[in-house]
């Protein structure tokens, strides 16, 4: 609606602009032209991300049993539950949260730190370079389900080819899905092994933007490898980080398949993540009101997460 | 926005890119240990996908031995026969749909970004910064919060468990349009003016000019599209039901529970899934990873 009061006044204004008149910019189009090229995609934008956007936060102020005809208006009070220890769902919703977090904690160190070096191997110059990326990255083209059930195979106790391989070595068999703090290993494993693909491309992008001449300025003035990695990369590679730190931070964030497919949430509920046990309370159990709830709490401590992480890394610049 | 336009054709790529990216810094030689490194690096990660295409030839006696046998004892189909054969997990069907959805999708995503992008990045509008502030908002809202409300829209349209549920509401996404605008505004105007001189209306300069030129940035954002959508795991899993609705990846999931024992079956099923974007991959591996790279150059 406020696309075609806009499209209304923008016609007033261009009657009289329109036309070639010396020194105009050419524009030979139809004043709606563009509100035309947009529609179908804000039409689009409007049914399925910001309608649904507002919807949600309407569904959570209600008690919206999927399955009821009555949706009673409730207003707070699924948000209130939630920091409530006498609800049902301030338990589940917290070990949901926990795990998340202790997912988030062990895997995002791994995908940022262990990409960079990587990037940095595949930075130099050699022969089947590209080969060497493309393989790196091929997990990532999976998809976790396929990976989800991979690693199933792979981390089984008595057939699977990990335990086989560490056996070679003399490490006795590990119950990867059984036991803790083996599961949080194997999960956190599995996800490095499929998504630092990305974070290395990434990597080797920000890694190709810096100029060689900072490093041959560097070496002129007698910084080492450590020196230059210190003084040059990382800082070139600044806008890199907080962009890897914050995505990989919100993809963790996000963890469902590799508990689904592998753990099934177990050892008893430690892997059941807060995506777990929000889609079980909303698309399982179809209390949609909690589980909205659910989904904007997780969405307001992500936005704080990542606020924290750009000021942490915003921070240093001026000091240096 | 550089790295894209480099990418005109995969040849003129493989060409261009070693000069580009001379390095006079990394100018010494790499070792013994360097090669090695990097072996046992590619071998991470090739190992884990070839074993699963191995055992999708096995026997399921033959997995089950202690301890593990690495070279299998006789190489068959089996695997491929139950799965083409069960009527509670038609695969085959699955691939379908997967095909059918990911293909859908990218289709709508290309036709419906391409036009938004363009008159973004080409033609002042009132309301056009407004519109572009919201598109970037979204790439920041984080994928889960739509799940609970597009659930209900999609139940209230009739499209929970059709291929609809699947194509259409991810082609919402911001990063296609943001994607193809940053590439139209990189191309030169000329392209254009000489166009409109000739009397070209602004679809013709869209679909004879622009497009044509943009023909790497489409192949990529079509690649990239096909792909997460072949890949979406947590959205089917949900709002598809039926055994012959489901796509692979939520059909894995049900495989993997029908089948936990027989490891040869599932991993025919993988291998399924999975063979169809790996091929993909190795043909249009550049595109899909220089488009992944000027995703990250955004931040």
């Amino acid at each position: 609606m406020t696309t075609a009061t806009g499209a209304a006044a923008l016609v007033e204004q261009q009657t009289m602009a329109s036309g070639t008149g010396p020194g105009r910019p050419l524009r030979l189009y139809h004043p709606l032209t563009p509100y035309l090229l947009c529609a179908p995609y804000i039409v689009l934008l409007l049914m399925f991300v910001l309608g649904p956007g507002v919807f949600g936060i309407w569904v959570s102020l209600h008690d919206w049993d999927f399955m009821l005809p009555e949706k009673p208006f409730i207003g707070m009070d699924n948000y209130v539950a939630l920091f409530d220890p006498q609800s049902v769902i301030y338990e589940q919703f917290w070990h949901g949260m926990k795990a998340t977090t202790i997912f988030t904690v062990a895997s995002v160190p791994f995908l940022v730190i262990i990409p960079l070096l990587v990037a940095m191997l595949l930075n130099r110059k050699f022969r089947f370079r590209a080969v060497f990326r493309a393989m790196i990255f091929a997990p990532f083209v999976l998809g976790i389900a396929v990976v989800g059930v991979l690693f199933n195979y792979l981390l089984d106790t008595q057939f699977g080819l990990i335990n086989y391989i560490i056996g070679l070595v003399g490490i006795p068999a590990i119950a990867w899905t059984q036991t803790q703090p083996a599961a949080w290993v194997g999960l956190v494993g599995m996800t490095v092994w499929w998504t630092m693909g990305f974070n290395t491309i990434i990597y080797m992008a920000g890694l190709q933007d810096i100029p060689g001449e900072q490093y041959e300025a560097g070496e002129l003035d007698g910084a080492g490898r450590w020196g230059s990695f210190l003084h040059i990369t990382l800082p070139g590679l600044r806008n890199v980080l907080v962009f890897i730190v914050t995505t990989t931070v919100l993809a963790s964030a996000n963890m469902f398949g590799q508990s689904y497919l592998v753990t099934n949430g177990g050892p008893g509920d430690s892997t059941r993540t807060a995506i777990m046990v929000m889609t079980q309370e909303g698309l399982r159990s179809f209390k949609m009101g909690t589980a909205s709830a659910m989904s904007y709490m997780l969405a307001i401590f992500l936005g704080i997460v990542s606020f924290i992480i750009f000021f942490l890394m915003r921070e240093r610049t001026p000091k240096r | 926005m550089s790295t894209s336009t480099s990418t005109s054709t995969p040849t003129a790529t493989a060409a261009v890119q070693p000069a580009k990216r001379h390095r006079t810094y990394h100018r010494d030689r790499n070792g013994p240990i360097f090669w090695v490194g990097m072996v046992i690096l590619a071998l991470v990660f090739i190992v884990p996908i070839l074993w699963m295409y191995l055992t999708a030839f096995r026997t399921q006696a033959d997995t089950r031995q202690v301890p593990l046998n690495i070279i299998p004892e006789e190489l068959t189909l089996d695997a491929f026969r139950v799965i083409f054969s069960d009527a509670t997990n038609p695969v085959l069907i699955w691939a379908v749909n997967s095909v059918v959805a990911a293909t859908l999708h990218s289709v709508i995503v290309l036709v419906v970004a391409s036009m938004a992008a363009y008159a973004l990045a080409r033609m002042p509008f009132k309301g056009r910064g407004m519109v572009f502030a919201v598109i970037i908002a979204t790439l920041f809202v984080p994928g889960f919060i739509f799940l609970m409300p597009n659930y209900l829209l999609m139940s209230s349209l009739g499209w929970l468990d059709t291929v609809l549920a699947l194509a259409v509401p991810t082609a919402a996404g911001a990063f296609s349009v943001f994607f193809l605008r940053q590439f139209f505004l990189a191309l030169p105007r000329e392209l254009e003016e000489s166009a409109l001189i000739d009397g070209a209306n602004t679809w013709q300069i869209l679909t004879r000019i622009i497009l044509p030129v943009s023909k790497s940035a489409l192949i990529t954002l079509g690649m990239l599209s096909f792909l997460t959508n072949w890949n979406e795991f947590v959205w089917p899993v949900f709002v598809l039901f039926s055994p012959e609705r489901l796509t692979l990846p939520a059909g894995l999931s049900s495989l993997n529970g029908a089948f936990d024992t027989n490891y040869p079956v599932v991993m025919a099923g993988a291998t399924i899934a999975s063979v169809p974007v790996l091929i993909l991959y190795v043909f249009v591996q550049r595109y899909i990873i220089e488009g992944v790279a000027t995703s990250g150059l955004k931040g």
